[in-house]
C-alpha cells in the first residue's frame, strides 16, 4: 500500500508555511500569544471559540485550519473516515499551570472550569474534530520531540487497519513562546487530493525527518 | 440596575473570552444560551464561579443556572436579590 | 493478520493490589469509595474518592523499590501493576532476547502528585527540583521499562478516560502487524489535588458514593490505580504453551465531535466506537454476553451510552453494569482496569453488579445488572469515553 503525503504545513517561528513556502509571517517578535492571534486574523478563520481555547488548543486548531484551508474532505471521505493523529511534547503544561495556580490559594480560590477542560494534550485533537466532524480514530502520544518513526507508524497502522481512508498526522507542540507544529495530510496512493502539492511525496520516516528539517531551519 | 447590567456585560466577555464583543453587542435581554451568544454548559459552570468570585453568591446545582442565566437582565435581578 | 491474545494481568486498585484481590472484593461487594485519607486536600471531608490504603512509602516498600521520594505515585502504582502482568505472562519462560517486547502505558496525571506538592520548590530552584523530571507523562512509562528491563519499543497515550483502552488498541495493532511479538499495554494514574479541584469546578462529582445508570445519579467518584495486559500474537503464546485468558477480537475508536467534555445527546461517537469493535469483531449481537460499560454516575455520560447501547441493540439489550461503584473513576487506567474485569467476567463466567442501583433512567429501556450473576458468557464488550469526544471501545472473546 503506498501512502502519501498530499500537504504539509507548519507553525514555527512567527511563520506558517505551507508545503515549504511562505504563506503567512508575523512582523514583530513579540510572543506567541499575539502571533497565533495574527495567524488567526490572517486566515481568515471564523470561529470565536477559538478564543476560549488554551494556548495549545490554539496551535492545534489552528494548524488543522491551515492545512484543510480551501479543501473540502467531506466531498470525498466520510467524516467516520478521517483520522487525527498527533504527537506532542509538554502536554497541555501551560494550562496545568494556570489550573495549579488557582487552586493554590486557599483564599483566593476559584478555579476556572473552561481552564480544567484545557488540562489534557487530546483537548486540540478534539476541538479540531468538533470544528471539522472528524469522526474517525484519534489519538495524541508523547514524545521526547518530533519523531519521525512513531508518527508513521500510528498513521500507517491505522491505514493498514482500514480503520482510516485519510488522515491528518503529525507534531503539535506548544510551550510559552516555545512552538512547533508540522501536520501532514496523509491519503492512499492517488487518492483524491491529487492537485494538491506539484510532486508526489511519499510517506515514509526519512520524508517526514526531511521536510522537518526544511521547517525547522529555513533561513528568512 | 442599568449599572449593573452594563458592568456584567464587561465581566461576562472577559471570563467567557469573547474576544471579539463589546458589551454593546450583548442585548440585556436576549437569551445567552442556544441561539445568539451560543454559550454552552461549560460557560454556564464559568458564570457560577463569576457569581461567586464577584458577588459572594454561591450556585450550588448547576441546573438553577438555566433560569438565572437566562440573559443579562435576569442575572442582574438575581444578583440584586441575593447579593450579600 | 493473526490472531491478538492476553497471556498476563496486573493490577492495582482502590479494591485489591492484585488481580485476584480485586476478584474477591468484586464477589464481595466490597468497594473502594470513601474517605480521602492520604492526600492532603482542602476537599478532604467534602468529598468521596476512591484512595488506595497504601501510602506512598508503602507502595515504594511493596513495589521493592527503596526511597519513595524519587518516584511519583503514578509511576509506583504502574510498576506493581505491570510487575505483576509481566511475572504472569513471562515468569516461568525462557523467553529470548530478540523476541520483540513492546510497552504501551497511558496517563493523564503522569506525575502531577509530587508536582503539586514541591511545586514551589521547583520554582525556586529548591533541594526537590531534580525531581521535576518526574513531571512528565513519559516519566512513568519509560521507569515501568526500567524495572521490567525492556529495552525496545515504549510510548505513551494521553487522551483522558479512553487513554488505555487507546493503549490496547494500538498494542493490539503493534502485533497484528508484526511491529512486535509481545506489548505490555495498560495506565496508571494516581489521585491529585489538581485532578479533584478540577473535576469539581467543572460539578460533575457526586458528594456521595455514585450511582451508575441510576435515574438519581449526581455525578462521578474520582478513582487512582493501574492495571497492565501482557498482549501477543496466538502464534508466540502457542510457541511457550502460555495460559491464554482471553483472545482480543475487536476495537476501535471514534471521536463524538461535539464538545470538550459533554457527549452528543444521541451519543453518536459511543455509538461508532462499539459498533466498529464489534463489526471487526464479527461477533453477532446475541453473542454479546455482557457490556462493562463507562457508566461514570455522570447526567451526561450514563444516558449518552445507554441511548448508544440501545441504537446497536435494540430490544436485546445485553447484561449491562458499571464497576466504577467499586473503584471510582481511574481516568487513564479506567479503561484497562475494566478489561481486566472484563476478562474475569469471561473465565469465571459471571455478571459483576452494578451497585447503588435502584430507579431506571427514565429515557432508558433497561436496567443493569445488580447481582453477581453465573451466566454464559462468550463475549463482552467494554467501552471507554474521554474527554476531547475520545471514545473507545473494545471486544473481548473466550479462547
Amino acid at each position: 500500500m503506498s501512502l502519501q503525503v498530499k500537504k504539509h504545513i507548519s507553525i514555527i517561528r512567527n511563520h506558517a508555511r505551507v508545503n515549504g513556502k511562505k504563506a503567512f509571517s508575523h512582523e514583530s517578535d513579540d510572543g506567541y500569544k499575539k502571533f497565533i492571534r495574527a495567524a488567526y486574523r490572517h486566515f481568515e478563520t471564523d470561529y470565536p471559540k477559538f478564543f476560549k481555547m488554551d494556548s495549545l488548543s490554539k496551535l492545534g486548531f489552528l494548524s488543522v485550519e491551515i492545512l484543510l484551508k480551501d479543501i473540502d474532505l467531506s466531498r470525498f471521505y466520510s467524516p467516520d473516515r478521517i483520522g487525527l493523529l498527533l504527537t506532542n511534547g509538554s502536554s497541555s503544561l501551560e494550562v496545568d499551570e494556570k489550573h495549579m495556580d488557582s487552586i493554590r490559594d486557599r483564599k483566593n480560590y476559584f478555579p476556572s472550569p473552561s481552564n480544567f477542560v484545557y488540562t489534557l494534550p487530546n483537548i486540540m485533537a478534539g476541538e479540531a474534530a468538533i470544528r471539522h466532524v472528524f469522526r474517525g480514530e484519534n489519538t495524541v502520544l508523547i514524545s521526547d520531540g518530533f519523531d519521525a518513526d512513531l508518527i508513521y507508524d500510528i498513521t500507517r497502522l491505522a491505514f493498514e487497519t482500514a480503520s482510516v481512508d485519510c488522515c491528518i498526522c503529525g507534531w503539535t507542540e506548544q510551550y510559552g513562546n516555545n512552538y512547533e507544529s508540522l501536520l501532514f495530510l496523509i491519503e492512499r496512493g492517488e487518492g483524491h487530493l491529487a492537485a494538491l502539492s506539484s510532486e508526489d511525496v511519499i510517506f515514509e520516516p526519512s520524508k517526514l525527518q526531511e521536510i522537518y528539517k526544511q521547517e525547522t531551519e529555513w533561513k528568512n | 440596575m442599568e449599572e449593573l447590567i452594563q458592568k456584567l456585560k464587561e465581566e461576562i466577555i472577559e471570563v467567557l473570552n469573547l474576544e471579539e464583543m463589546e458589551p454593546e453587542d450583548i442585548e440585556t435581554d436576549a437569551p445567552l444560551f442556544g441561539e445568539g451568544l451560543g454559550l454552552d454548559s461549560i460557560d454556564a459552570l464559568e458564570l457560577i464561579v463569576l457569581l461567586e468570585k464577584n458577588y459572594g453568591i454561591k450556585i450550588e446545582d448547576p441546573k438553577d443556572g438555566r433560569k438565572i442565566f437566562f440573559s443579562v437582565r435576569t442575572m442582574a435581578e438575581y444578583i440584586t436579590e441575593n447579593q450579600k | 493478520m493473526g490472531r491478538v491474545v492476553v497471556t498476563g494481568m496486573g493490577m492495582i486498585t482502590a479494591i485489591g493490589n492484585t488481580v485476584a484481590e480485586n476478584l474477591e472484593s468484586l464477589i464481595q461487594r466490597k468497594h473502594g469509595v470513601g474517605p480521602i485519607t492520604h492526600l492532603e486536600t482542602s476537599l478532604k471531608g467534602e468529598l468521596p474518592a476512591a484512595e488506595i490504603g497504601l501510602s506512598n512509602k508503602e507502595l515504594a516498600a511493596y513495589a521493592g523499590l527503596g526511597n519513595a521520594e524519587l518516584f511519583t505515585r503514578t509511576t509506583m502504582l504502574g510498576i506493581i501493576a505491570a510487575t505483576e502482568a509481566y511475572k504472569q505472562s513471562m515468569g516461568r519462560y525462557k523467553i529470548s532476547d530478540s523476541s520483540r517486547t513492546a510497552l504501551v502505558s497511558s496517563t493523564t496525571v503522569g506525575g502531577m502528585d509530587k508536582t503539586e506538592k514541591y511545586y514551589r520548590d521547583y520554582l525556586a530552584g529548591g533541594e526537590y527540583s531534580f525531581l521535576v523530571n518526574t513531571h512528565n507523562c513519559s516519566d512513568s512509562s519509560m521507569r515501568i521499562s526500567d524495572h521490567l528491563g525492556l529495552r525496545q519499543f515504549n510510548t505513551t497515550i494521553s487522551t483522558a478516560c479512553s487513554s488505555s483502552l487507546n493503549a490496547i488498541l494500538f498494542g493490539a495493532k503493534l502485533i497484528k502487524h508484526g511491529l512486535a511479538d509481545r506489548v505490555i499495554a495498560g495506565g496508571t494514574d494516581a489521585l491529585s489535588k489538581f485532578t479533584l479541584n478540577g473535576f469539581n469546578t467543572l460539578m460533575i462529582l457526586d458528594k456521595n458514593h455514585c450511582r451508575p445508570l441510576d435515574a438519581t445519579r449526581t455525578g462521578l467518584n474520582l478513582g487512582e490505580g493501574a492495571a497492565y495486559i501482557v498482549l501477543e500474537s496466538e502464534k508466540e503464546a502457542l510457541k511457550h504453551g502460555k495460559e491464554i485468558f482471553c483472545e482480543i477480537t475487536g476495537y476501535a475508536n471514534a471521536n463524538d465531535a461535539f464538545h470538550q467534555t459533554a457527549s452528543s445527546p444521541d451519543g453518536y461517537g459511543p455509538y461508532l466506537s462499539m459498533k466498529q469493535a464489534l463489526d471487526m469483531s464479527g461477533v453477532d449481537l446475541s453473542e454479546v454476553g455482557y457490556i462493562n460499560a463507562h457508566g461514570t454516575g455522570t447526567d451526561n455520560n450514563d444516558l449518552t451510552e445507554g441511548l448508544a447501547i440501545e441504537r446497536i441493540f435494540g430490544e436485546k439489550i445485553p447484561p449491562v453494569s458499571s464497576t466504577k461503584p467499586y473503584t471510582g473513576h481511574t481516568l487513564a487506567a479506567a479503561g484497562v482496569v475494566e478489561t481486566v474485569y472484563s476478562i474475569l467476567a469471561l473465565n469465571k463466567q459471571v455478571l459483576f453488579p452494578n451497585l447503588n442501583f435502584s430507579q431506571r433512567i427514565e429515557e432508558l429501556s433497561f436496567e443493569p445488572v445488580t447481582e453477581l450473576t453465573e451466566a454464559e458468557i462468550g463475549h463482552v464488550v467494554t467501552n471507554s469515553f474521554g474527554f476531547g469526544g475520545n471514545d473507545s471501545s473494545l471486544v473481548l472473546s473466550k479462547y
